[in-house]
């Protein structure tokens, strides 16, 4: 069954707990000045951002059909079948299509490095292959951010949604989206006004580039034998052309 | 070229390597932050957009000639071979130059050959850019195994010549292409006057048009440079192919954007929309217009002129796609820093070095084997022998 984490907007009281402990986890220090900082970096993997009295978490989605994987042109980047989309630092080569190609710009890079890596959210795969929740639902007092089955959180969220109408926007930000994603948001306020964009597509993005490069094999074996054949006939016109005692023919 | 004199375009030269030699110990001792304007927001520049997406658009003359000789066989063509197989090869060396410089973790550039991932367009142009960089290298012996008469090398070259030809033409049509196809997964970030379904198909048409212009630009310049005969007859052959390679892609390109229905953005005006335009005015609208006039067309400067303008416009098309159209959605300008402009021009310029020392020692122009003395008559024919110093 696929994990899943659940961030109810409504519910967040701002407290950052949940910066804090991904930070740990993370091994990434964790001070008053990072907790200030409202964008997500590669120290800070998970930011709460604040506007008014709402506030909005933004980590790494998990897509279901992640597009950072299907760019990543050594593998590094993979789905788990637990759910989580993980990193191997050992195969990165800082090509950066990864955050190119993020529709939530996620991925950041280590820039201050000699040797830089890519950092971001993994969902605590770690933790999650252990049995345990992640970090950040661990830390969250009050609920605000749940971890656990994809499908009995989508089902919790529907049910928040109905039992609630004036409370929530009537969408489950991450059900959707991109073809899906493992974090799934509710919010009283328009998703946009954190810099979430609605106007993405429904569909998996790998498959833009899938239905490319799956014409490749076709391409390779009719170019090759097309091309074969034109040599073998302008090749086949001057012997001709030498065993008749013509001048070869040079015009096209 | 090389009587030691101190010239305008040698001391430019000194100046940008030194400021390349300094950036380049930025870049490797305190990282890409420090030496470039790349950020989390901007992840891809000019190492990106110019260096290897224009790189490697440049050096498509290599297959588009080699086609043209050994599979066309038009053979007329053969005496320009050497030298835009020449430019190819360099050019290739030159974006892998570029990627150690670009890439995070450069010396594991090899790492996509042993980790697989097939689903992944950079993948695919990973192991078409080597694969290509090793057949141009075969294609390329032959002149070292001429230069040191190794006549068995030279005899075994010659067999397998072929299929390297019909290899090179396949693994360029699908990196060429497959370069736009990189931008295929950011609909949501790249501006509409660029993301298009057809980013492999216009790619590839421009990856032609470039090969020819570039096959003029640098017969031009060495006719200039190296005191070679400018072959006319064959230059106004190519002139007229662009026109017509030209002309598809302008079509291709144009349908495109009023079938997506974006052409009505240019009313709205700004900073895309004027890159936008000068992008058509040099790709399309200049170099047509000027090889539609038969007396320009016929005519060493005018197609000069012509192939500079579409070589200028398509730079700009790629830049246009790597940069400019993503701005916008990355919500910040981007402009190189000088530490990445100094290892760009150091580059060039070091491709340019490297072309005239290859000239210069190795037999890369009159080598007159197997072609005969066609030229001549031609250009008898044709009228003007033009033995032509270029206006530039």
């Amino acid at each position: 069954m696929s994990k899943g984490i659940l961030y109810d907007a409504t519910l967040c009281i701002g407290c950052k707990l949940c910066e804090k402990g991904c930070a740990e986890r993370n091994g990434l220090p964790y001070d008053d000045n990072v907790a200030a900082e409202q964008k997500q970096s590669e120290h800070k993997l998970t930011v709460v951002l604040t506007k008014n009295d709402k506030f909005m978490r933004r980590l790494c989605m998990n897509c279901e059909d992640p597009t950072c994987a299907s760019v990543c042109p050594v593998g590094a980047l993979q789905k788990t079948a637990a759910g989580p989309v993980t990193y191997d630092p050992s195969r990165c080569m800082g090509c950066r299509y990864c955050m190119l190609a993020c529709p939530f710009s996620v991925p950041k890079y280590e820039w201050s490095k000699a040797l830089p890596l890519v950092r971001k959210c993994d969902m605590c795969s770690d933790r999650v292959a252990a049995g345990k929740q992640t970090a950040c639902a661990e830390a969250c007092p009050t609920g605000a951010t749940k971890f656990g089955d994809r499908d009995a959180l989508l089902a919790e969220a529907k049910e928040r949604l109905a039992k609630s109408p004036d409370q929530y926007i009537q969408h489950i930000y991450g059900v959707n989206e991109v073809g899906g994603t493992a974090v799934l948001l509710l919010s009283s306020v328009p998703f946009d006004d954190f810099g979430y964009k609605t106007d993405i597509s429904t569909e998996a993005l790998p498959l833009l580039t899938y239905r490319v490069l799956s014409h490749i094999p076709d391409l390779v074996t009719i170019g090759a034998v097309a091309l074969g054949g034109i040599w073998w006939l302008t090749n086949r016109k001057n012997e001709v052309a030498a065993a008749e005692g013509r001048p070869e023919s040079s015009k096209p | 070229m090389f009587k030691g004199k101190i010239t305008f375009w040698r001391v430019v030269l000194a100046v940008v390597l030194l400021l390349a030699g300094y950036a380049t110990v930025l870049r490797f001792a305190r990282g890409l932050g420090a030496s470039t304007n790349l950020s989390d927001a901007f992840p891809w520049g000019l190492w990106i957009g110019f260096d290897v997406m224009c790189g490697v658009m440049l050096a498509a003359g290599g297959f588009t000639l080699t086609a043209a000789v050994y599979i066309f066989n038009l053979k007329n063509f053969k005496p320009i071979v050497r030298p835009t197989v020449l430019t190819a090869f360099l050019g290739y060396l030159l974006v892998v130059v570029a990627l150690l410089y670009d890439l995070g973790r450069g010396y594991r550039i090899w790492h996509p050959l042993v980790m697989w991932n097939p689903r992944s367009v950079m993948f695919e142009v990973a192991w078409c850019v080597t694969l290509y960089t090793t057949v141009l290298s075969l294609e390329f012996a032959a002149v070292i195994f001429e230069r040191f008469h190794l006549e068995k090398l030279v005899r075994l070259q010659k067999m397998i010549v072929i299929p390297l030809v019909i290899a090179g033409v396949m693994l360029s049509t699908l990196h060429q292409s497959s370069l736009g196809s990189l931008y295929l997964i950011v609909p949501n970030k790249l501006h509409p006057f660029w993301y298009t379904p057809l980013l492999p198909v216009l790619f590839f048409l421009s990856a032609i048009c470039v090969g020819l212009a570039m096959t003029i630009f640098e017969s031009s310049m060495s006719a200039k440079h190296f005191g070679k005969q400018l072959e006319m007859h064959l230059m106004r052959r190519i002139g007229r192919t662009l026109l017509v390679v030209l002309g598809i892609y302008t079509v291709v390109r144009f349908q495109d954007l009023l079938q997506r229905g974006v052409l009505h953005l240019v009313s709205k005006g700004g900073y895309e929309v004027n890159l936008f335009l000068l992008e058509i005015f040099l790709c399309s609208v200049a170099p047509i217009a000027l090889l539609m006039i038969p007396r320009v067309r016929e005519s060493a400067g005018g197609l000069y002129l012509a192939s500079v303008l579409c070589l200028l416009g398509f730079v700009t098309n790629r830049m246009n796609v790597a940069i400019t159209g993503m701005e916008a959605s990355a919500g910040q300008r981007y402009f190189p820093k000088w530490t990445e402009i100094s290892v760009t021009l150091a580059i060039v310029g070091f491709g340019f070095l490297v072309f005239a020392l290859a000239v210069r020692y190795l037999p890369i122009f009159g080598h007159q084997e197997e072609s005969q003395p066609i030229s001549q008559f031609e250009v008898a024919r044709d009228g003007s022998p033009e033995l032509l110093h270029v206006r530039p």
